[in-house]
Formats: structure tokens, C-alpha cells, sequence
């Protein structure tokens, strides 16, 4: 299914950069490609028209150079990988700012999370914040980029999408709703390039201190099947749990919708 | 006869344009990749390999044996005398007289080739192929009547102008199909090819009765080298000696008539195939192509050169994944041409170079390569499936008299029940056995199947240094995939794990237990039975009795379906077919579960999970499908049951 045809010729002028990082499989804990980074390279080469010389598309990684796994991107058709190559106890946020200033990015592509290290998902904001960006999280698609303008789909549960516009440049989390990455073939990802440029950067204090264990399952209340429907048991099974709790507020004024949130954001100890 | 300077003009004329045709044609060739291979002892090994193991296949089908070895023994035997008679000049009435015997044998021979010709086969090719008798009754009769002075049946100088001129007109004919033709691309080509490609096989184990079915691994350095190339590209990247073998095609359409695939009809034909490679190693179009197509792919639209890329324009990537390698194609070719290594060498290339492995395709290596199993579980809940077992692991034992290779079967729950009835046969013989637990990987068939070679050295070469670290004198498995890849492609790696150590399938192992006393079996009381060839046992590995000796060790008497043995009909689940599922009109399952009902029988008995899982996947009603392994379960002497079966019997009669 191909939605909106993109306008590649538009985008050949962009700058695209997709972010990624060294992946984990849920089952067997080995280093693998990412699957939402990987999906956010597939639409990088979607906005660059597949474009696979490197100049309008670039994979850009903080890390170790070394690390095989990210052949695993390059092999998706990619000529190189980008490597800010710094110490693994480093803050990556810093350089790669840094670096997406510099190579005058106009679109910023990151996974939602990370599948190994903190897994916090705060890249794509804290990059936001450093720069100055907007960020828009879980992207599903971007339809089309007019006079400076984006218009992308927002993935929401049970396969809605929002339109969004926003203006360049900017930052995207991709979502697992976004298009399936490409597969990775061994020939090509075994002749990239790795482009490194070695960075320093500050070191990680706060995590230094962190004691890393490997996470234990919570115990789980049995599933009782309330549903009598086919329907509602396919409701159930595709439905992404929704908070309990919470009040759709759509036709209050903007100050009672505020006091709302103030409201709640009191109640949970956010502020104080 | 007038003009007698004539004909042996023409004769050296067609001769040394033959000349520069071979010359011409062996620089196609030769731009293909190095292979190493012993030119000279191929070259003295040829007649020998001609008169044994072509001949042997095609003595499958009698007419044409006896046909070939008139025509082309008689072709051989004149053309030799042709140059001492009539270009050299010896005049010597008994060369003469073997000379008029020669063409009369292969006049008689290509009689019985045109007789063929009258009423073709459709799996045949026609175009040149329907001229070949008739060139061949021309060349054969013009240089008899041309023989006859010289034999002194007629005077010299006897006849006129007019039958000169015909006489001549036929030679030419003749002459120009069967030497200038030969190498410069008739029908013809097949002898010089063919002579050619017999010297210089890829495989020479295959020669003598031999077997040489496992791949030939890709040199991974050229996935550092820019420029390098895995896998077949274009023409040139395959061996010369394969480019060779592609010529050496008769174009007979055994292949056509065995290939599952073709008649499922999904867009692979095996002959098409090796001609579409002959187009490329040469250069041009399909458009003279006279044989069946791709089934639902029109002919003429195909265009290739020695260095364009195959898959664009000349070979649709579908026809090269709709193949399931079961080798019914090679094992029927008389030319013993290798289509299964071509396929997979191109595969290799739309794998590894192009990552464009259709449909399941991917996901799958990616599985494996993530995970060692094609379907994503965990790699520690291997051994779950044997959580009741308490089945000895090689990590506690270290050494083991046998060790039992489970497969990814142990993910499978259908495949499951026929690793525990191994299992129970096993424990029911005392067998010393041993499992390697979860430190097993998938034995990397599918990823090699599916052009993943790099996947499939890693974890070919994983699985070595287990087993490498245990001692044991026998690897016993259930599944024919795997047994193939631990006995036939393992040895390419360098490791010593299994030197030494007999790779069995668990039919072997369990028909030696019987053979043995170590297994008691009831009678088997049930109704009429088959039995399916999985093709890696039967075409791959060439047990097709240890099966059919168990069967019948139950008191089976097997009603064998018209394709078995070695021309077994595939069951649609080999060569990764399933996971990249190329369209057809019909499931190849269905076709192969067809050729069981047709033989009456109630209960189809296979050895191999995947043939298990296809023939079970056709819709009911439909025979029942069961492992060897389950059919002999059921059939134990288990001695403590033994008292409390005959009570329950004696209940019954009172």
C-alpha cells in the first residue's frame, strides 16, 4: 500500500538524517538492527527517492565504530555509516547535536526507544531541546514536505493515524506502524564505509553510578475473558491498553482543558 | 561422378569453419570464473564417462538409447572415415566398406529419430530440433551413395551431372548441420558440448556411480572486496565449466517432465532455464526458443548478454525462487547438467548482494540469524519440547554412542510427536544416545537454500565447535535436511568434528536396530500403505531401501505410487519453497498427495517432518500421513505391555 506518492524530487534537496543504535533481540538478547531505527533508515531512503549515494541520506551512529552490527543498516543499500566514535561511558546527546547542527540536518529520524543501554526514549526530546526543534514522536509516515512545511501521519492506537504539519527542519521518532525496513543483504553491508569522526564528550555521571541487573518478569493476574463476541475478542486483542482513569475534554474552554492537566500533573507529583 | 575435387573441398572447408566455431565457442566459455579441474585426466576419462554414466541414464528410456547409440556411434564412426576416405584420400576398399557400414547404422538410427520426431512429446523442443533427422538421413545417405565407387560397388566417374549436384546439395546440408553446426550453435552443439562438458563436470565425484549433491560454498572474502560479487550476477560469474554445461543441453525436457514446479504450473521450466543461461553466455534474445515456456511467462521478451545481470531482463527472480531443489531435474538430465547449483548460485546474488529474498523470505533470515531457529522462539526453549523426556544432553555426558541431531523440528508441534516416537524407539533399543540440548542451532539448509550462504558458514561452523567438544561414533537425525547438510556440506569448513563419526538418518539406524533383534515389532495389520522419497534422503543422499526394509519388516507390503524412488515427486517443501511461495495453479502437495490416493493406499508414510507437514496440509479427505519413525511406535513389542495386551485380548474372545 502506497498511501501518497512522495514528491522525491522535493525531498532530494532535503537533508535527511536517520539516527540508529545497536539493537537486541526480545528472544536470544543478541545485537541485532534495531527494528524501529531500521524502520526510520527505510524512510529515510523513501524521502531521498532511494537515493543511495549517502549525500542526501545519512546513518548516522555515537558509538563504537567496531560494533558489526551496524553493517547490518548499511546493508539496506547504504554506501556508509556515520560513526561519532566516543567512549562508551559517554553522553551521546551533546556531539550528536552537535553534529546534526553542523551538517545542517532538516529532518531528524530516531527509533521510539532504544532496544539495549538506558532505553529511556528521551533522545529524540532531549536532541529537541538542545536544538531548538520541534519533535514529533511516533511517526507512521511523511506524506509530503511543501515550502518548508511537513505533513506527517502520527501513529495512534488500533491503526489510527493524526495528520500533522510541522516545519523543518525537525525531529521524528518512527513507530513499529511505519513502513517495514528493507532487508539487510550481507554483500553490501560487509563493503561500507564506516565514516568516523572521533568526538569527545563529557561522561555519563549519573549512570556510572547505576547498578544494571537483568529485568525479572512481573507476576501477572490471569486474563479473564469477558468478551462474548468475536468482535470484542479481536477488540481486545488489538486494542493498545489505554490508561484507566482518563476524560476525553473536547468541547471545554482552553482555560478549563488547562486546569484540568495542571490538575493532573498536581495529583501525580510532576509538579509541585 | 564429375567434379571430384569437390567434396573434399566442401569436407575441409566445413571442418576448419567447425574449427574457428569451437574456438569461438570455448571463449564464451572461458569467460566464465576458475574452477579447478584436471583437463587432461577429464579429457581421458570422457569416452569412459559417456559409455557408462550417460548411457546409463539414458537407458531409462530404451528407444532412445538404442537410437542414440546408433545415430551417434554411426555419426562418430563416419566422420572419422569420412576424413581418411574422402579427404585423405586412402583408397583402401575395406576403410570403404566400415565407412558404408557406419552410415548405414546411422542412417537406421536417425530413422528411428525421425520415426520419434513424427508424433513429439510435448516436453520436447522443436524449431531446429524437427530438422536434426532429416539433416541427419542427408548427411548419412548423400556420402553413402558418395562411399559407393570407392567401395567398388560402383565405377568411379559413375553417374551424372545431376546427381553430382544433389549429392552435393545434401553433403552440404549434412555437412553444414553436423560439423559447422556443431559448433557454431545447431542442435548439433550438444555433442561437442556435451562431450566437452562430461571432461570437465563441475562435480566429477558424480562420475563411477558416484554422488555429489551438497553446495559449493561462496568465497565470503569478496563481501570485503569493492567490486566483489556473491553469487552469480552475470553470465560470467559462474564457473567456465558450468557456462559449459548449460551448452551441453539436448533440450530433451526430462527436466520439464519431472519438475514439481512446472507442473504446478509456477513460472519455473528447467529447460527454459539452461537455455535462458545459454542466451546469456552467449548473447541475444529467447525469441528462437522452441520448447515450453515459464508456465504464464510469454517467450521472445527475454534479453541477455554475458555481462548484463541476469535477473534484470533475462530471468524473472520468480522462476528462480519457485524452484524447491529436490533435484528430480538433475537426476534426470542425461546431459547430467547441475540446474539446482545455478539456481542457488543466482539466488545467492538476490540474497546476499540485492536483499531481495521474497515474501517470508527475509523475516526468516533474519530469524536465524538472530536467533538460530527460522521462526523466532527463544533459543533456550529448544529442548522444551522434551521437558518429560529426561533425555541425556552431551553438555553432562560429554560422550555418547550416538548423537540424536533434533532440528528445528523441537519448535514444531507436529514434528514433536515424531521426535518423541524416536525417542521411545530409542529408549526401547537401550540406544546410548545423547542430545545436544540447546547448544544445537539450525543446521542453516533453509538459509543456504534461500542464497543466505553467509548465514548458513556461520552456522555450519557454530555447530562444528559444539560438536566438536563430544565424542560420539554416530549423528542420527530425523530430518533429511539436516542430515544432508551435517553429511554432505559440513566437510567444507575445515573442522574435524565429524571425521570419523557415520551421519545417519533415523530410518538407516532404525532398520540396522530391526535388522539387529534390537527392536521387536508386531505385524502391521492396518490397511494399504505408501511410502514418500523425501528428496534430500532419497535424490540427495540415496537411501531409498533402509525405508522400504522397515515397512516391510511390519509386514507392509508397499503400494508404491509411479513416482518413487529416484523419481520421487517432491511434496513442495524443499529449497525454502514454502517460505517464499511463488503462485501456481495448483499446490505441488496436492499433486503429490494425488499420486498417494491414486495407489489405493489409506496411510502414506514419509520420513521427514517438512513432507510431513506439506502432505498433511491437503485438505481432507486424503490418505493419513505418518512417520516411519510413528508407524513402528505403534507396531513396539514393548515387553511389560506384552502380558496386559493378551489380557485385554483374552476379554475380547470371552
Amino acid at each position: 500500500m502506497q498511501p501518497n506518492q512522495f514528491n522525491v524530487d522535493a525531498a532530494n534537496k532535503l537533508k535527511i538524517v536517520s539516527l540508529v543504535s545497536v539493537g537486541k533481540h526480545p528472544q536470544s538478547g543478541r545485537m541485532r538492527r534495531a527494528d524501529q531505527d531500521s524502520r526510520a533508515v527505510e524512510l529515510g531512503l523513501k524521502l531521498t527517492g532511494d537515493n543511495h549515494s549517502g549525500e542526501s541520506l545519512v546513518v548516522l551512529h555515537a558509538g563504537d565504530p567496531g560494533e558489526p552490527n551496524l553493517r547490518s543498516y548499511a546493508g539496506m543499500g547504504l554506501k556508509s555509516v556515520r560513526v561519532l566514535q566516543l567512549d562508551p561511558a559517554a553522553d551521546a546527546i551533546l556531539p550528536l547535536g552537535q553534529h546534526l547542527q553542523q551538517c545542517g540536518a532538516d529532518i531528524v529520524l530516531t527509533g521510539v526507544r532504544a532496544e539495549s543501554g538506558e532505553s529511556s526514549g528521551m533522545v529524540p526530546y532531549q536532541l529537541a531541546e538542545k536544538l531548538g526543534w520541534p519533535i514529533v514522536p511516533r511517526v507512521a509516515d511523511i506524506v509530503s514536505v511543501k515550502g518548508g512545511v511537513a505533513e506527517v501521519l502520527q501513529a495512534l492506537p488500533r491503526g489510527q493515524r493524526r495528520s500533522v504539519m510541522v516545519k523543518l527542519p525537525f525531529i521524528a521518532s518512527v513507530d513499529s506502524a511505519a513502513p517495514e525496513a528493507r532487508q539487510s543483504a550481507f554483500g553490501p553491508a560487509s563493503r561500507a564505509l564506516m565514516d568516523i569522526e572521533v568526538v569527545s564528550a563529557s561522561v555519563d555521571d549519573v549512570r556510572q553510578a547505576w547498578e544494571e541487573a537483568a529485568a525479572r518478569k512481573r507476576p501477572k493476574r490471569l486474563k479473564v475473558v469477558k468478551a462474548k463476541t468475536a468482535a470484542e475478542r479481536f477488540k481486545a486483542a488489538t486494542a493498545k491498553s489505554q490508561g484507566d482513569g482518563g476524560k476525553v475534554m473536547k468541547n471545554e474552554s482552553a482555560a478549563e482543558q488547562a486546569q484540568a492537566i495542571f490538575d493532573l500533573l498536581k495529583e501525580e507529583g510532576v509538579l509541585r | 561422378m564429375s567434379f571430384e575435387w569437390l567434396h573434399p573441398l566442401l569436407i575441409a572447408t566445413a571442418l576448419v569453419l567447425a574449427v574457428i566455431g569451437a574456438v569461438r565457442r570455448v571463449n564464451l566459455w572461458r569467460a566464465g570464473k576458475p574452477d579447478r579441474i584436471n583437463l587432461i585426466a577429464g579429457l581421458m576419462a570422457m569416452p569412459g564417462r559417456y559409455l557408462h554414466d550417460l548411457h546409463d541414464i539414458v537407458e531409462r528410456d530404451k528407444y532412445m538409447s538404442k537410437t542414440h547409440a546408433a545415430t551417434g556411434g554411426g555419426f562418430v564412426l563416419s566422420a572419422l572415415l569420412i576424413i581418411l576416405v574422402h579427404l585423405l584420400g586412402f583408397d583402401n576398399q575395406i576403410l570403404a566398406w566400415a565407412l558404408l557400414a557406419a552410415l548405414a547404422l546411422m542412417f537406421v538410427g536417425a530413422l528411428f529419430v525421425f520415426k520419434r520426431r513424427l508424433h513429439p512429446p510435448s516436453r520436447i523442443s522443436k524449431g531446429p530440433w524437427m530438422r536434426l533427422p532429416k539433416s541427419l538421413l542427408a548427411f548419412a545417405g548423400a556420402f553413402f551413395v558418395l562411399t559407393l565407387p570407392a567401395a567398388g560397388v560402383l565405377p568411379d566417374g559413375s553417374g551424372g551431372v545431376l546427381l553430382t549436384v544433389i549429392l552435393t546439395a545434401l553433403i552440404i546440408w549434412g555437412m553444414g548441420e553436423l560439423f559447422f553446426g556443431m559448433t557454431w550453435g545447431g542442435p548439433m552443439k550438444h555433442a561437442f558440448a556435451g562431450a566437452l562438458h562430461l571432461a570437465f563436470h563441475r562435480r566429477q565425484e558424480r562420475f563411477g556411480g558416484g554422488r555429489s549433491t551438497g553446495l559449493k560454498p561462496v568465497d565470503l572474502t569478496l563481501a570485503k572486496e569493492i567490486g566483489g560479487v556473491l553469487g552469480v550476477a552475470k553470465p560470467t560469474d559462474f564457473k567456465w565449466n558450468q557456462l559449459l554445461g548449460f551448452d551441453a543441453c539436448v533440450q530433451c525436457g526430462k527436466c520439464e517432465a519431472m519438475c514439481p514446479a512446472f507442473a504446478a504450473g509456477q513460472p519455473l521450466n528447467p529447460k527454459k532455464l539452461i537455455q535462458d543461461m545459454v542466451v546469456g553466455l552467449a548473447g541475444g534474445t529467447d525469441a528462437n526458443y522452441a520448447g515450453s515456456p515459464y508456465p504464464g511467462k510469454e517467450v521472445g521478451n527475454a534479453k541477455g548478454g554475458p555481462d548484463h545481470i541476469i535477473t534484470d531482463g533475462l530471468i524473472d527472480p520468480e522462476t528462480l525462487w519457485s524452484c524447491t531443489t529436490c533435484r528430480a531435474c538433475v537426476e534426470e538430465c542425461p546431459m547430467m547438467i547441475e540446474h539446482v547449483d545455478a539456481i542457488v548460485d543466482m539466488r545467492r546474488y538476490l540474497t546476499m548482494e540485492r536483499g531481495k529474498t521474497p515474501n517470508k523470505g527475509a523475516e526468516v533470515l533474519d530469524n536465524i540469524i538472530a536467533t538460530d531457529n527460522p521462526n523466532g522462539y527463544a533459543p533456550a526453549s529448544r529442548t522444551n519440547w522434551a521437558a518429560d523426556q529426561n533425555l541425556p544432553l552431551m553438555r553432562d555426558v560429554k560422550q555418547a554412542e550416538v548423537l540424536f541431531w533434533v532440528s528445528d523440528g523441537a519448535f514444531d508441534m507436529r514434528s514433536q510427536r515424531i521426535l518423541r516416537a524416536f525417542v521411545k524407539l530409542l529408549k526401547a533399543a537401550n540406544v546410548d544416545f545423547a542430545v545436544l540440548g540447546d547448544e544445537e542451532l539450525d543446521s542453516g539448509d533453509v538459509a543456504r537454500r534461500l542464497g543466505d550462504d553467509a548465514t548458513f558458514q556461520s552456522l555450519a561452523k557454530r555447530n562444528l565447535e559444539v560438536l566438536s567438544q563430544y565424542t560420539f561414533s554416530k549423528i542420527v537425525t530425523t530430518d533429511p535436511h539436516a542430515y544432508h547438510c551435517l553429511r554432505n556440506e559440513y566437510s567444507d569448513f575445515g573442522s574435524d568434528a565429524l571425521d570419523g563419526v557415520e551421519v545417519l538418518h533415523h530410518t538407516t539406524f532404525l532398520n540396522q536396530l530391526v535388522q539387529l533383534g534390537r527392536l521387536k515389532l508386531n505385524n502391521f495389520s492396518g490397511a494399504k500403505v505408501t511410502y514418500h522419497d523425501p528428496c534430500y534422503l532419497g535424490r540427495y543422499n540415496g537411501e531409498y531401501e533402509a525405508p522400504r526394509e522397515l515397512l516391510r519388516s511390519m509386514g507392509i507390503e508397499i503400494a508404491e505410487m509411479e513416482r518413487s524412488g529416484f523419481r520421487s515427486r517432491c511434496c513442495g517443501g524443499g529449497g525454502g519453497a514454502p517460505i517464499t511461495d511463488i503462485p501456481g495453479e495448483r499446490r505441488i502437495a496436492d499433486m503429490r498427495m494425488e499420486d498417494a490416493s491414486s495407489t489405493g493406499a489409506e496411510l502414506v508414510a514419509v520420513g521427514c517432518q517438512q513432507c510431513t507437514a506439506m502432505l498433511e496440509g491437503v485438505v481432507e479427505p486424503r490418505p493419513e500421513v505418518k512417520d516411519i519413525a510413528e508407524i513402528l511406535m505403534d507396531q513396539l513389542v514393548d515387553p511389560s505391555a506384552e502380558n496386559s495386551r493378551q489380557d485385554r485380548l483374552a476379554e475380547e474372545v470371552h
